[in-house]
């Protein structure tokens, strides 16, 4: 489909480089493996010593190596059939954060507050 | 003048004729020149199961119900190894994408061959890894935190099993008709399955496997 005349649709832009080059394959995969083998390192040798800091630093990692992928290897850039596909994917994250962050919120205070042990020493 | 004022002035004019709310000049849509965009929003509604999955894997994943938690079950050399395998088809794909576009239709072929065996590794040891799970009683029965493990990277594993099916077929349809625009499109398509699945699987082995062994 790179090829084809578009007609009045303007100049997409995205189909001239649509499947990247071998550079951005190589740049994105070499960065691909330094992100992938940081966080298992960590883990695997308990680098840090400190479990709270290791999970934000892997999860740290887990975002820019997501960020690479969407990069290097899916050619996301906002001007992609017009902004369509970033605007799609920015709605998308808004509701994967939305899920998220809600239930692993709501769900945490209902375990805490909810804890059949909770109340164990008024109930003499 | 402006847009709008010209809006205006063609309404008045169009009012008295007739009211149209379409275009009446239809302009061309070449085949196909929407699939990018509407495969991308099919990704993105896959997403959104992803994310249920991992929501509930969150919420659940510390429900060991008094059996097996993370550290007694996962085995991070062996992620390590099934990480290394889809990262490998990954960039095997792009080269394949490259080929393509040269129209190089064997570099193509052989390209999508070795993908589609770091894909089967990737699903073999898997499988193993689930067969010895279910073998040591560690069933998606047991606990919340093994149907939500189960369930989420049993989803990721499905998908990855339809994209090597798929995979197979685009190669058979490239031997019979070449890299013509309709399988050039189709291998498109893959592409960004595949490397979505990639992203997925980032998702789970730093959230599943490695946070896990942190608990």
């Amino acid at each position: 489909m790179s090829s084809e005349a578009h007609g009045d649709h303007g100049d997409h832009g995205d189909h001239v480089e649509a499947h990247g080059s071998f550079r951005g394959y190589l740049t994105g995969f070499l960065l691909s493996v330094v992100l992938t083998a940081i966080p298992f390192w960590l883990v695997m040798n308990n680098v840090l010593d400190n479990k709270q800091a290791t999970a934000i630093i892997i999860m740290a990692f887990a975002v820019v190596q997501i960020v690479v992928h969407m990069v290097f290897f899916l050619h996301m850039n906002g001007r992609s059939e017009g902004g369509w596909t970033m605007l799609a994917l920015i709605f998308t994250i808004i509701l994967v954060v939305i899920a998220l962050t809600g239930s692993l919120w709501v769900m945490y205070h209902l375990n805490t507050n909810m804890m059949p042990g909770h109340d164990m020493s008024q109930m003499q | 003048m402006t847009t709008a004022d010209i809006a205006a002035q063609d309404d008045a004019k169009t009012a008295n004729a007739e009211i149209a709310f379409y275009l009446k000049d239809e302009h061309d849509h070449p085949e196909g020149s929407s699939t990018a965009l509407g495969f991308w929003i099919y990704l993105m509604s896959d997403c959104l199961i992803f994310a249920v999955l991992f929501a509930i894997y969150g919420v659940l994943g510390a429900n060991y119900a008094a059996g097996p938690s993370p550290k007694d079950l996962f085995e991070l050399p062996l992620v390590a190894l099934n990480t290394t395998m889809l990262l490998l088809s990954s960039i095997t794909y792009g080269f394949a994408m490259l080929t393509m576009e040269k129209g190089r239709v064997a570099a193509t072929q052989i390209w999508l061959a070795v993908t589609g065996l770091f894909g089967l590794a990737f699903l073999s040891i898997e499988l193993y890894e689930f067969h010895h799970l279910i073998e040591i009683g560690a069933t998606p029965q047991r606990s919340a935190f093994l149907s939500a493990f189960f369930t989420l990277v049993g989803t990721h594993g499905l998908h990855v099993t339809f994209g090597t099916i798929w995979l197979v077929t685009l190669m058979v349809q490239v031997a019979k008709h070449g890299l013509i625009a309709a399988n050039r499109r189709r291998l498109m398509c893959l592409s960004m399955f595949w490397h979505f699945l990639d992203v997925v699987w980032i998702g789970v082995f730093t959230f599943v496997y490695l946070t896990g062994m942190l608990r």
